[in-house]
């Protein structure tokens, strides 16, 4: 079986895992349900996008809720002009922080790493104060986003319209993710993260790579954050950059495993479900905690993440 | 709130409250004021930035958690104000032991896990940002998101010569801060233990053949580092009120200035801050205090695309 | 007359005050074996990482088959047929020794070959080329369970894997033992029969006078001796140099 039909039967699977996750939802019959599965998926997602640059490159974004924040703005924008149905939304939300992430891989990537991830800092503040100060969608107030009660066409309760369309973007962030990691791409990225001379010595052009990593990544951010608005109703600056999305979108790759796909899925959802339980039970800041806490445990004690450690169990035949 | 909208507020009171009205005549008072305001402020940020000059530019460490530290060192002088009644600076030159040791140990435990191991820098950058994180958080936890202010000798008063305002608040820890700058200076340039350091930078091996331990001597250096966030704690809450999110504001300013600075340069540090604090009071005067944080990190933006080795470049 | 397959023009490289290269002037012929000899910090490795582009330099020209470098960046330099191998070797770790010479043939060959390798040729290149030095049996490890100088077989491997039509070896031979040295030399007259010219970085007297037709030396970044082996090595200065210092 060649790659493209290895990768056609992998996104059919993922996308009958997908169905499953949805009717078996709706059987359970709360909720609850897909508002903690929708913010689970959605962590899925950005740590997938992360994982893209951070993991397969080595290049460290802390931005991601500037990413993040530009798909969800996105839709504000339109959605005060003229609405549009999320999937467009999704689609807007991706090019502009994929273009966004060319943009600034431009002006940094040809630096050393370090600086790279400073500037992502740097950027995730100053969309920030951008926006804050930006009165059409909604400036330093926020913006009321009215959710619809029910997609007509479908007869589908609007949450679980939500709920589907996250599904949808899980599937297609891991399902990239894959694709790249199988293909001359994924070579490419992983030299770079090696030895970024040797890669060059060997004719694997690594600013071309980086750009294309920041831009896939950037744009996948963009893809989670376009449907947000919708999710929370109310949406304020200081929820869409909260610093949360970068902390998480850093600890589930580097929990789970950064070398591959399975990493990221696995550490959003082992962190996302814990998060939720933490956050109910005794509150959302000693969730937050408890988070740090394990990235700088893993961090050093474990920088291969679970995956890692799965691996080295199970290689001492 | 940010520091700049505070800062104006109370020193400036009615002419800069709303930003400088479009079509008002350009008068010297304010032009002077926001230079002067500038120049004080930027003598409080080369106090923020010396520690990562040093660990960013002189070990290649990047703390990106530095800003944590600053606005621990502003809580402890907060509690010790509070408590009894010390003056903040006083407060934070007590808590130097505390924090070099702090330095210390978070350097053993870095070169344990990442130098010594030949990690890439992916997990120093993921570990530091966990750090900066968890005491963030922490502090959340302990006391609150109120905003908390110390109160001193000088905190309500302000010198006036000729034209120009003078708050204490602002001026004293801007001296302060020069002392500092200027006896690390001396340190690094005097000392054999300061030598060592600068020479760590350049050459390792050199450093072992004159039977210093280069292990040790970065320990040292990153644990001065932290040191001065003590300090450079008690100087901020001076200024303006703090709460623990605020350290975030100030990653940029200080990554801004380093690479403005020139890497590893004292001096170089010192100018950067000067030249980014007169921007931000510019900034802050004539188009409103909101914009200021996007001033620091556009500044970094700009100066990493177009001139990364710094305006005095190495 | 043969072709001049390198061209360089007084090439100056600084480093704040510290002058590396001053003001290199070198030609090799399409074809020849030149030797690059020098103290340790005489600027030979920074010679290489000018002329394949790692550092910029200062002043100066490099002209490869008679185009000028200027602005050309690493890959570019290796896909237009100027190879390397690190003095350290830097093999990329996370992928196995097999895989480590797919990248090479991904990257500067595929780039430059229509229609490109297949998958199965890029297999097939990647065992001939690990069976040419002796690596055969180490496809599937990855390069921290290497030794030493199996690492530095690698790295020339990786370099030969761009099908160079110039080929820098530096210090490739570190820490080998005499066999073994003279397993690389000959590899290295081989791939030159083929028509690849080397220049070799080396510190191993035996191996350089064995291998080149010419020989260069180095001391304190300025090209102080350029001509046959045999006449170099009785050069005054040559001596002084390794002698004196």
């Amino acid at each position: 079986m060649n790659a493209t039909a290895r990768s056609g039967t992998f996104i059919l699977a993922c996308a009958i895992v997908a169905a499953v996750v949805f009717f078996g939802a709706r059987a359970v019959g709360n909720d609850y349900v897909y508002f903690a599965g929708y913010t689970v998926l959605q962590f899925i997602v950005l740590a997938t996008a992360w994982n893209i640059l951070g993991g397969y490159t080595g290049y460290v974004n802390f931005g991601t809720a500037a990413f993040f924040a530009l798909g969800a703005y996105s839709t504000v924008f339109f959605h005060k002009s003229f609405p549009l149905p999320i999937p467009v939304l999704v689609v807007i939300g991706a090019a502009v922080s994929g273009l966004v992430g060319l943009g600034m891989g431009y002006l940094t990537l040809r630096l050393r790493g370090a600086f790279f991830s400073i500037a992502t800092l740097a950027l995730a503040v100053v969309l920030q104060t951008l926006v804050v100060n930006w009165n059409y969608v909604g400036g330093a107030r926020g913006a009321y986003v009215i959710r619809p009660a029910e997609v007509a066409e479908l007869s589908l309760p609007y949450i679980q319209y939500l709920f589907a369309i996250m599904l949808a973007l899980a599937v297609i962030a891991i399902a990239t993710a894959r694709i790249v990691e199988r293909s001359k791409l994924g070579y490419g990225f992983a030299t770079i993260r090696d030895d970024e001379l040797a890669a060059e010595a060997s004719g694997v052009p690594t600013l071309k790579l980086k750009l294309i990593a920041t831009t896939l990544s950037g744009a996948l951010m963009g893809m989670a954050g376009a449907p947000f608005p919708y999710y929370i109703g109310y949406l304020q600056p200081s929820s869409a950059f909260a610093l949360e999305y970068a902390v998480n979108s850093i600890a589930m790759p580097m929990i789970g495993g950064t070398t591959s796909w399975v990493g990221p899925l696995v550490g959003a959802l082992l962190l996302g479900t814990l998060q939720q339980i933490t956050t109910v039970t005794i509150s959302s800041a000693v969730n937050l905690l408890i988070v740090g806490a394990l990235l700088v445990g893993f961090v050093i004690v474990a920088p291969n993440g679970l995956i890692g450690l799965w691996q080295r169990v199970f290689s001492k035949r | 709130m940010t520091l700049m909208k505070f800062c104006l507020t109370e020193s400036c009171s009615v002419r800069t409250r709303a930003g400088f009205q479009r079509g008002e005549r350009l008068s010297y008072d304010l032009l002077l004021n926001a230079v002067m305001a500038g120049l004080l402020l930027g003598g409080f940020y080369a106090a923020v930035t010396v520690g990562v000059s040093v660990s960013f530019g002189i070990l290649d460490i990047v703390n990106i958690a530095h800003p944590a530290f600053i606005i621990l060192g502003s809580y402890i002088a907060y509690i010790v104000n509070a408590r009894f009644g010390i003056d903040p600076i006083v407060a934070s030159i007590i808590a130097l032991p505390a924090f070099y040791g702090l330095g210390a140990a978070i350097y053993q435990i870095y070169y344990l896990s990442f130098e010594k191991r030949g990690q890439d820098s992916l997990r120093g950058l993921a570990f530091f940002f966990g750090i900066l994180f968890i005491t963030e958080v922490a502090l959340v936890l302990a006391f609150g998101v109120d905003y908390r202010y110390v109160q001193a000798a000088y905190t309500e008063q302000s010198w006036h010569v000729g034209i120009v305002d003078l708050p204490l608040r602002m001026l004293v820890p801007c001296v302060m801060s020069l002392l500092m700058l200027a006896a690390l200076q001396l340190f690094l340039t005097r000392t054999f233990t300061g030598r060592a350091i600068m020479a760590v930078a350049q050459d390792q091996l050199a450093l072992q053949l004159m039977a210093a331990d280069p292990i040790r001597i970065k320990r040292i250096a990153f644990a001065i580092s932290i040191a001065t966030a003590s300090l450079a704690g008690a100087f901020l809450i001076i200024i303006q009120p703090v709460e623990p999110s605020i350290g975030r504001d100030y990653i940029g300013r200080v990554f801004a200035i380093c690479v403005l600075g020139g890497l590893g340069s004292l001096p170089g540090t010192l100018i950067g801050a000067m030249l980014l604090g007169i921007v931000e009071s510019f900034t802050a005067t004539f188009y409103g205090p909101s914009w200021a944080p996007a001033v620091s990190f556009g500044l970094l933006l700009l100066t990493l695309a177009f001139r990364p080795a710094g305006l005095l470049g190495r | 007359m043969a072709a001049q397959i390198l061209e360089v023009e007084q090439l100056s490289k600084r480093f704040g005050g510290f002058v590396a290269l001053d003001d290199v002037n070198l030609t090799v012929a399409a074809g020849e074996r030149v030797g690059l000899i020098g103290p340790n910090g005489s600027g030979k490795s920074t010679l290489v990482n000018c002329l394949c582009g790692t550092l910029v330099n200062e002043a100066g020209m490099v002209r490869f088959e008679g185009r000028d470098l200027a602005g050309q960046s690493a890959h570019q330099r290796t896909r237009l047929g100027m190879a390397r191998s690190f003095q350290l070797p830097r093999p990329f770790a996370s992928m196995t020794v097999g895989d480590n010479l797919k990248v090479p043939l991904l990257y500067t060959v595929n780039a430059r070959r229509r229609p490109p390798l297949t998958d199965a040729e890029i297999t097939a290149r990647c065992e001939e080329l690990l069976t040419l030095v002796g690596l055969a049996d180490r496809s599937r490890q990855f390069p921290r369970d290497l030794t030493q100088v199996d690492m530095r077989k690698l790295e020339l491997a990786r370099a030969m894997a761009t099908e160079p039509k110039l080929l820098i070896a530096d210090e490739a031979m570190a820490g080998l033992s005499n066999s073994e040295v003279n397993d690389i030399v000959a590899l290295l007259i081989r791939l030159n029969e083929r028509g690849i010219t080397v220049i070799l970085i080396e510190h191993i007297m035996r191996a350089v006078m064995n291998f080149s037709q010419r020989l260069v030396v180095l001391v304190s970044g300025k090209k102080i001796a350029d001509g046959r082996p045999d006449e170099v090595i009785r050069d005054a200065q040559v001596e002084r140099a390794y002698l004196g210092q």
